[in-house]
């Protein structure tokens, strides 16, 4: 299992579409290959989409997303064993317009040798007032299935479940000739097995490397609500700069912010250029620590990183270039894209135990840099 | 949760003045000959949803906090 795990991927696609409820999405089609690594871990794969009219008040889409997987993270080092796995996804969703309402909804299979999930969805948008307001609601929910290998083979007695839903509300509005305003809430609630099968809590022994590992123990259910807005801004000389900003909270003692400025800038011979600062910070949950004081010392027990306390940096550029398609008449434009971005995650309380230290306090705060590249061609039809 | 209740109060109130006001007819302050820079590409809400979907999801792969990116959002984060 994976935290690749993308069951939603194309729920955002899907839902990243209406935000003009009285058009619906154009004809398109995306080729893009992803690769990510850092931290000890590569993921790579390609992700197809499709999109089609049917008519005049229906749009479908249909996606497929592979995540091929290699693991030897600081996670699976010292708790498991590092890993080789793919991950397969398919998506279909459609859009149908009815005057200025968007009614959209779709399914998600997602299949990994350990981790099955099933997802639907469905979403409703409303474009009001002259086309300046667009008002969305949706609801998601999932159905995961839970497994485990022991050195390669699964095992057939474990395979809980984890059952999701989420709701969310949005609206988008025209402020001015220049500017977009996007304001954002959404409530997610899981129930059922929620933590990795694999990873282990670390707690205090005095003997030997000074610590043993013990299971993680998770509560069996979590809430979180987030919100976020967005403004979008066209400068004079014809140049679009983003702004966002989010607070997040959940039942498990976490809450964290975050924040991102981005600039598109088209230049000469039909090339654009995009760049990203992104800024991330926070706290970690009420029953992580880095090191317990003794094995079994409270009812929940977690070291996964992405429960400690962090800040994370982010830095990308990307360009795109709109190829000529006079030679294909059926061809409206298309695109070839690249981006490469940049991470970088300083962890305040989680420490790398790969570092032999005299006691396990003194290992170093553990810090992940990752790169992440995108390369992909777009073509509208 | 104080502060998450306060961001919700900032994002209902105005969403539910949006939908009462919808009872009346309100004239567009930006008329559609004003929107010439709005319709811009560059002006899209997510010119490449696949692209940035995909560097949303690097994101909660390492990161709690989830959702409200526009679309709708998830993964549980684990492992």
């Amino acid at each position: 299992m994976s935290n690749w795990r993308i069951r939603w991927l194309t729920v955002a696609v899907a839902c990243g579409a209406i935000a003009y409820a009285d058009v619906l999405p154009d004809d398109r089609a995306d080729a893009l290959w992803h690769y990510y690594g850092g931290g000890g871990i590569t993921v790579e794969g390609p992700s197809l989409l499709v999109r089609k009219k049917i008519g005049d008040n229906l749009s479908v889409a249909v996606n497929y997303y592979v995540d091929m997987i290699t693991s030897a993270s600081i996670d699976v080092v010292t708790e498991a064993s590092p890993y080789k796995e793919i991950r397969r996804q398919e998506t279909i969703s459609a859009d149908y317009l009815r005057g200025k309402t968007t009614y959209s909804g779709g399914f998600i299979d997602s299949v990994e040798p350990d981790y099955n999930a099933k997802t639907s969805f469905l979403a409703v948008s409303q474009s009001m007032f002259g086309d300046l307001t667009t008002v969305s609601m949706g609801y998601t929910r999932g159905w995961d299935i839970v497994g485990k290998t022991l050195h390669g083979i699964i095992d057939p007695d474990f395979h809980p479940r984890a059952d999701r839903r989420n709701w969310s509300i949005g609206v988008t509005q025209v402020l001015t000739r220049n500017l977009l305003a996007s304001l954002n809430f959404e409530t997610d609630e899981s129930e059922g097995y929620l933590q990795s099968p694999y990873r282990e809590a670390r707690y205090f022994t005095g003997a030997g490397d000074g610590y043993s590992f013990e299971p993680q123990v998770y509560p069996k259910t979590h809430t979180s609500n987030a919100a976020s807005v967005e403004l979008k801004y066209y400068l004079p000389w014809r140049a679009a700069l983003t702004g966002d900003a989010r607070v997040y909270e959940d039942t498990w003692g976490v809450s964290a912010e975050d924040g991102s400025l981005k600039y598109m800038q088209p230049l000469k011979h039909n090339l654009t250029l995009d760049t990203l600062f992104r800024y991330y910070t926070q706290t970690h949950a009420t029953f992580y620590s880095d090191l317990f004081p003794y094995a079994n010392s409270q009812n929940f027990l977690a070291r996964d990183r992405e429960l400690a306390s962090f800040r994370s940096m982010t830095v990308g550029a990307g360009i795109s270039y709109q190829m000529p398609v006079t030679r294909f008449s059926w061809l409206d434009k298309a695109t070839v894209n690249l981006s490469v971005d940049h991470l970088r995650v300083n962890y305040l309380d989680f420490r790398d135990d790969l570092v032999s230290a005299p006691t396990p306090q003194q290992e170093p705060l553990y810090v992940l840099t990752a790169n992440v590249v995108e390369f992909f061609i777009s073509a509208w039809y | 949760m104080r502060e998450l209740r306060r961001w919700r109060t900032l994002i209902t109130l105005p969403l539910l003045a949006v939908l009462l006001a919808a009872c009346s007819s309100v004239q567009p302050w930006v008329k559609p000959y004003e929107r010439e820079h709005l319709a811009d590409p560059i002006m899209q809400i997510d010119p490449n949803p696949v692209a940035s979907v995909y560097l949303d999801h690097v994101f909660e792969s390492r990161e709690d906090a989830r959702g409200a990116t526009g679309g709708v959002g998830g993964g549980c984060g684990c492992n």
